[in-house]
């Protein structure tokens, strides 16, 4: 089936199987910032934008984004240079393999939430596992970035 | 893995049902987040975003809910937050993670009867009846007691009342399955209580929800009733815990859920 999509703001047309995972697809076409890595929907590192909304790109049919707007990290290198700057400057970042699905969560919390408690980032970011860095570092960047205390 | 041999996206809930019974394996996709951990081989997918089925709105005074609606809509939808103490949000905002939970549809949810759900056991305990597309619209009690048969959940209605209420689950970690959880409302002196992930479907504890209305409500008649839930309802050994852990978990929170919703104010 043909699928219809804009892909970081280009318009593109793709030929995917019924049952192919985005994930799959966007790998497929040099996205290669998208990692599966858990078979269970729970880790977080192929998270992309769907219309705005972050999304499990290994949990969606390809076929079921046709006409949508998908964001990755690519399509986003300020922000997420910004942001990766004062992970580095934390030390919050150690192998780095699940950097780009973290920093898409943080930008859509950045887009969703208002001056974020910590507890309220703490729990947004649930979803995004990293199994370097134990959390703190990533939680002071992550202040540092929004500005919050 | 799974396998789809064909995608079909229908118009309307008659074609939808029609694709649906036309084949035993054609199949109606939710989120599709449990799909690529089966090996299910799938005819036809249908798919339902062609339905305007994703929306929460009050209606003829109930909250309906669509199937297609996303568990983080749920969560963070402000009817939902306002009515019942806000219990159906806080029973789904520790699955896993919001990008999961913009995903996840309510409506797959709550068909698949899944043991672990959160939401079915939050759903329970309030006035939820659930409307499908052949079988029409019937309590949320009767529709997890019935076998399993093809039908489309089209939307769930919850009477909208001052029912208090609150949920509360155990986890393992922070977003695992919980190993049970427990819902408890209260509407004027009728209470009901449900447990959910024994690791089997969630159930309601009637013996220990009538206990609390026959008597003024003591410390130790909640105690009483927490008890009497843990022994009326049956538990299960799964990788998460055994039936003796989970029967403890069940009288205290239980017990907590009573306390918690005494305590609550009317909204």
């Amino acid at each position: 089936m043909q699928i219809k999509l804009t892909i970081n703001d280009k318009a593109v047309k793709w030929d995917v199987a019924n049952d192919e995972l985005l994930a799959d697809t966007l790998r497929s076409h040099g996205l290669l910032s998208v990692k599966k890595a858990c078979d269970t929907s729970c880790c977080g590192l192929c998270t992309i934008w769907i219309d705005g909304k972050s999304m499990l790109s290994c949990s969606i049919l390809s076929v079921r984004v046709h006409g949508k707007k998908i964001t990755t990290i690519e399509g986003l290198p300020q922000e997420a240079e910004e942001f990766a700057r004062i992970l580095s400057a934390e030390g919050a970042e150690q192998c780095g393999f699940c950097s780009p699905g973290f920093i898409m969560s943080v930008l859509a919390m950045k887009n969703e939430l208002v001056n974020p408690t910590e507890e309220e980032i703490i729990h947004y970011l649930t979803g995004n596992l990293c199994r370097c860095t134990g959390y703190m570092g990533q939680l002071r960047a992550i202040k540092t970035y929004l500005g919050v205390a | 893995m799974f396998t789809i041999t064909d995608l079909v996206q229908p118009e309307n809930l008659a074609e939808a049902y029609q694709i649906l019974t036309d084949k035993r394996n054609n199949t109606i996709l939710g989120g599709c987040a449990f799909l690529k951990m089966g090996k299910k081989q799938i005819n036809k997918g249908i798919d339902l975003t062609k339905l305007n089925l994703n929306y929460i709105r009050e209606q003829d005074g109930f909250i309906v809910i669509g199937a297609m609606t996303s568990l983080r809509e749920l969560e963070t939808h402000p009817l939902l937050k306002e009515n019942y103490n806000g219990i159906l949000p806080k029973s789904v905002r520790d699955i896993i993670g919001v990008q999961f939970r913009n995903g996840v549809t309510v409506g797959a949810s709550i068909y698949s009867k899944y043991g672990f759900s959160d939401l079915i056991t939050a759903m329970l305990c309030l006035d939820t009846e659930v409307e499908l597309f052949k079988g029409g619209r019937m309590s949320l009690a009767d529709f997890l007691a019935r076998p399993l048969e093809k039908d489309l959940l089209v939307r769930l209605w919850i009477q909208k009342t001052v029912r208090q209420a609150t949920y509360l689950s155990f986890r393992s970690s922070a977003s695992d399955y919980a190993v049970l959880n427990v819902a408890v409302s209260k509407l004027d002196n009728h209470w009901t209580i449900v447990v959910g992930a024994r690791p089997s479907k969630a159930d309601i504890a009637f013996g220990a929800s009538e206990m609390l209305e026959q008597e003024e409500l003591t410390l130790e008649r909640i105690e009483e009733a927490a008890q009497r839930a843990s022994e009326e309802l049956s538990f299960g050994t799964n990788t998460r815990g055994t039936a003796v852990y989970r029967k403890a978990l069940c009288k205290t929170l239980v017990k907590r859920g009573i306390m918690e919703v005494a305590a609550c104010k009317s909204n």
